[in-house]
Formats: C-alpha cells, sequence, structure tokens
C-alpha cells in the first residue's frame, strides 16, 4: 500500500457520486406498486451476492482489511506528528542543534526547555534539552521554526511508558552515533517543502 | 400406516434409549450452539473482509472455550428492583423450550449401542426422541413457547429497554406465527399427517419429489417467519442493539445471559432441521451421498443462510414487520392453502 491515499486531500478529484433518490409514494396504489417492484426487483439477492463475493475476495484473493496490528503496521503519513527527534550532521556527527532558542521561544505549550553555554572554543553547547510530553501538543510549530532542520517529528506513534521521561532527554530523542548512517533526511514536518526552490523569490529592496 | 410398518422393522425403543438420546441431544446440540457463535463471529467477519476471533487457539478456535469460562465465572447480578424469581426463571425458559422442540425433530442417525459396552450394550438409540405423532405442530407449538423467556425478561427486569424488548418480542409473537402455521398447511395437506417421520416418506421419491418443488411459496413463507422466530436478522427486534441496547437481555450477564444464546442457537438449528425434513427432503439418501449427510449438509446451509442474511440485509422495524406478515404473507399463504387445496380436490 502506498502513501498516495494519504497525501491526497483534494476533495475535488475524489469520485463522488450523486445518489438516484426518487420521491417516496404518496397514494396507497403507488406505495404498494413499489413494493411489488422491490420484491420481484431480487435486490435482495444482490446483497447476497456482494457480501458472499467479497467473502471469496477475502479469503482467496488476499483482499483482507485486517492489520494484526502488533505484529504488521500501516504507513504512516510522512507529515505525521509523533515524538521529536534530534538529527545528527552527516559529516561530522555532531548534533546539529545550534542551541539558538527559537523552538523554546516558540513552543506555545512552554514544554521546552533548553540551557546552553560555551563551550572551550567558545562555540555554544546544548547543556541541557528536555520537551515535556506531558504537556506537548505535537502542534510541530518547533519543527518547522528550526533552522538547522535539528528538531523533527519522527514516525515513532507508539508512546505508552512507564515514564513520560524514557522520550524526552535530549540523549533519547538525539540519533545514535552508531546508527548515524542509518540516519534518514526527514521530509516530514519540518522539512522543507519539495518545491521549495520555486518558492524562493528576490528579497524586494524597494520597500 | 407407514409409520407404525417402519417402526414395527426397527428395534423397540426403550425409556433407556430415549434417555440416551436426550442427554445427547443436551450435550452436542449445547456444544453445537457454542461453536456456532464462533461461526457466526468468523464467517459475518470475512463477510466483511475481517479475520474474526484468531488469537484463543488455532483459527481462533478455542474462543468457546474462553467465552464459556467468561459466561460461567462472571457475577450474576439481579437488578434490584427486578421481579427476582421471574427474572431467574426467564433464561431457563427459552434455553429448556429449544430443547424440548429438539425431541420432536430428528436429529443424528440411530444406532444401537454395541453390546460390549456394559449396562447399555443393546440398548437402541432412536433417530428423534419422542416420535409423537403430531411432530410439528409439537416442535412449533414449544419454539412459540420459547417466546416467553424474552417476554417475561424484558417485563421482569425493570429496564426501559427490557420493557420495548418485551414489548417487541409480543409484536413478533402475534406476527409471524399465524405465518408459520399457515405456511406448513399446505405440505401437511399434502402429506395428510403431522409427524416428521411422514413427510421424511413423503419425499423418499429422490431429488424431484421434494416439496420445495410443489409448495415453493410455502417454502419462502417458512423460512421467512422462521427467521422471525428465531429472532435473526431481518427480525431481530427483540435484541437490536442500535435500537433498544439489547432489548430483553439487557440487565441479563454471566450464563443467564448465555442460557438465552444457548436458546437462540439451539431454535436456529430446530428450524433449520424442520426446513430441510419438511421442504427439501430430509434425512433420504441422495444418490451415493447418505441421509445423515444429506441432512447435515442441509441444516450446514440454513445455518450459514442465516449468517449470510445477518451479514448482508438491514432489518426492519416492528411496524414493518407487522405489516409484512398480517397484509403480505398471511394473504398469500391462504391463498397457497386454498390452491392448494383444490389442486388436491381435482
Ligand atoms: S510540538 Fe508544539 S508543543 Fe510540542 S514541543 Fe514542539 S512546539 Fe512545543
Ligand atoms: S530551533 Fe533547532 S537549532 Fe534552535 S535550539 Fe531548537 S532545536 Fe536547536
Amino acid at each position: 500500500m502506498g502513501l498516495e491515499q494519504f497525501k491526497n486531500r483534494n476533495v475535488g478529484t475524489q469520485e463522488y457520486r450523486v445518489l438516484d433518490l426518487q420521491e417516496s409514494p404518496k397514494t396507497p396504489m403507488a406505495k404498494f406498486v413499489q413494493v411489488a417492484k422491490r420484491t420481484f426487483k431480487g435486490e435482495l439477492f444482490v446483497g447476497l451476492g456482494v457480501t458472499v463475493r467479497e467473502m471469496f475476495n477475502a479469503l482467496f484473493r488476499g483482499q483482507m482489511h485486517t492489520v494484526k496490528y502488533p505484529l504488521e503496521k500501516l504507513p504512516i503519513s510522512p507529515r505525521y506528528r509523533a515524538i521529536h527527534e534530534m538529527l545528527r550532521l552527516l559529516e561530522s556527527g555532531h548534533y546539529r542543534c545550534i542551541g539558538c532558542g527559537l523552538c523554546e521561544k516558540i513552543c506555545i505549550s512552554n514544554c521546552i526547555t533548553m540551557e546552553t553555554r560555551y563551550d572551550e572554543n567558545q562555540r555554544k553547547e546544548v547543556s541541557e534539552y528536555t520537551i515535556n510530553f506531558g504537556r506537548c501538543i505535537f502542534c510541530g510549530y518547533c519543527a518547522e521554526v528550526c533552522p538547522e532542520l535539528a528538531i523533527v517529528h519522527g514516525p515513532r506513534y507508539e508512546t505508552a511508558s512507564e515514564q513520560r521521561a524514557s522520550f524526552s532527554l535530549f540523549e533519547d530523542m538525539l540519533t545514535p552515533i552508531d546508527k548515524l548512517s542509518l540516519q534518514q533526511e526527514y521530509d516530514g514536518f519540518g522539512s522543507v517543502s519539495p518545491n521549495a526552490d520555486e518558492n524562493i523569490k528576490k528579497t524586494p529592496l524597494a520597500y | 400406516m407407514e409409520t407404525t410398518t417402519l417402526i414395527g422393522q426397527l428395534p423397540e425403543v426403550t425409556a433407556a434409549g430415549v434417555a440416551i438420546k436426550a442427554i445427547l441431544i443436551l450435550a452436542i446440540i449445547s456444544a453445537i450452539a457454542g461453536f456456532g457463535t464462533y461461526l457466526e463471529r468468523k464467517v459475518l467477519a470475512f463477510m466483511q473482509r475481517r479475520l474474526g476471533p484468531t488469537h484463543v487457539g488455532p483459527y481462533g478456535l478455542l474462543q468457546i472455550a474462553a467465552d464459556g469460562i467468561k459466561l460461567f465465572t462472571k457475577e450474576d447480578i439481579v437488578p434490584q428492583h427486578a421481579n427476582s424469581l421471574i427474572f431467574k426463571v426467564a433464561p431457563v425458559i427459552t434455553a429448556a423450550t429449544a430443547f424440548i422442540a429438539l425431541a420432536g425433530v430428528p436429529v443424528f442417525p440411530d444406532f444401537t449401542i454395541p453390546e460390549f459396552v456394559p449396562v447399555l450394550g443393546g440398548t437402541f438409540v432412536p433417530s428423534i426422541a419422542s416420535d409423537v405423532n403430531v411432530g410439528i405442530l409439537f416442535v412449533i407449538g414449544m419454539m412459540a413457547a420459547g417466546l416467553y423467556g424474552p417476554l417475561l425478561a424484558g417485563m421482569a427486569q425493570a429496564n426501559k429497554w427490557g420493557i420495548i424488548g418485551a414489548a417487541r418480542t409480543a409484536i413478533q409473537f402475534l406476527s409471524y406465527e399465524v405465518v408459520t402455521g399457515l405456511s406448513l398447511l399446505a405440505p401437511i395437506m399434502l402429506v395428510g399427517s403431522l409427524s416428521l417421520i411422514d413427510f421424511n416418506e413423503a419425499q423418499s421419491g429422490g431429488f424431484t419429489s421434494w416439496f420445495i418443488w410443489q409448495q415453493p411459496v410455502a417454502f419462502v413463507l417458512f423460512l421467512i417467519a422462521g427467521f422471525a422466530e428465531t429472532n435473526r436478522t431481518p427480525f431481530d427486534l427483540l435484541e437490536h442493539e442500535a435500537e433498544v441496547i439489547s432489548g430483553y437481555a439487557t440487565e441479563y450477564s454471566g450464563m443467564r445471559w448465555g442460557m438465552f444464546f444457548i436458546g437462540e442457537y439451539a431454535n436456529m438449528i430446530t428450524i433449520s432441521i424442520l426446513a430441510a425434513v419438511v421442504f427439501l427432503g430430509g434425512y433420504n439418501d441422495f444418490g451415493f451421498i447418505a441421509g445423515w449427510i444429506m441432512i447435515l449438509l442441509k441444516v450446514a446451509f440454513f445455518f450459514f443462510l442465516m449468517l449470510w442474511v445477518r451479514a448482508a440485509w438491514p432489518h426492519v422495524r416492528p411496524d414493518q414487520l407487522m405489516w409484512l406478515c398480517w397484509k403480505v404473507l398471511m394473504p398469500i399463504a391462504v391463498i397457497n392453502v386454498v390452491v392448494t387445496g383444490i389442486v388436491m380436490m381435482v
């Protein structure tokens, strides 16, 4: 199953049909005629046919719809906003976050807490970074505002846990250093849109 | 006449044989009724492209055992304002009448217990527990009496959904019972007997002698009335969840609720057997297929039909059911009886 059907929000292009609803009969005779027509038209058997056809489709043509959830999972849209991930730079392996504080500032439920300091090279270093997932509403503003594509929303939607602290520390969200080669550039929420080039305009100077 | 000669050929039916038969029916039909719930869930699931129960046992087969454990160990609640005696008796009425009705229909082939079995060796176990000469009347009457279960249960439980369920029981009972009787009247006229064995004999001439060819209208009417009798989907007014929560069974829990359902499934089996014996040639041999396999196949077909219809069709309103039974089916049934009579006279 592809992702197209999840991405298509354009209602107008989907196949909608207006049902051919007739007026309900008024006179007793018209009612009788309708009942007789419906009785002998065999519509009931069409219904039986549909159900048994679906049964054969499901059993023998692999059209069973059930997803055995913990064993099988449906793909989710890349724009799904689940637990955050902090990405690393691919070349150096250093975390991407530059400690600008924009995400902390924009977060509308005030759940990002961060502290920064200068390291020995006078570069900014993130010393504390936590997200309080008890308050996060998964709005995605933090991912959108981040200038470095450092914080993104990952696809991890199974968030049942004994302690919510299991997710919320910087180290938990950061890509593990040994899994750096597996780090995927996230094309979902917070990433550059695919047609970003077209959207770039010259800065108008004549304000 | 034929009946007496037939029974004359067979070994004598003793009280022990009937008792064994009764125990067999109780044990096996309750088990099949349990298995029926599994089948129903599976078939309905497949028709909706779902899997149904899969996790308990292979293919979910042990789901029945899990359900049984649940039903038996659940707390037995009697609501505070309910009439507790009637509340407790009502499920028993449904289950008991369903099994009593099964006493009058042929279930499983007859056999003789081999001689080497101690005590019971040589006992002949009949196919019908009690071959009363008004067989059909007895079965239909017993199934009709079974409707007292939902009626009393609904009224005794001090619950508005229960009351509505009970009222609907009365409506349904008043509607379909006429049709059942009248639709069966035409085949009864043809056979000239009420005994199910006579029905079976009358259709022993192979495929073409089945009564469905002579009495197609009566067959359809009986089937419709049978669905109403077992309160299956197009007519499941008594306990339609979307409208009356669970109708007469709203306040029931545990095994009392389970008894209603064993009764319902036993009734489904009874109606299937009746339809098979009266209209589809009963347990006569069919070509090379033995008679007892034939009746199993036919019963299985009717059982499947009930599940199939449940998956496919919406259910009707109570007023529509009354309209259908009194204004459409009953006149057709009467005309059918009159036409049958005229054809027989000419
Ligand atoms: S998703 Fe929204 S609420 Fe959650 S941390 Fe980001 S900005 Fe805050
Ligand atoms: S907006 Fe991005 S770079 Fe700035 S502090 Fe937040 S995560 Fe780090």
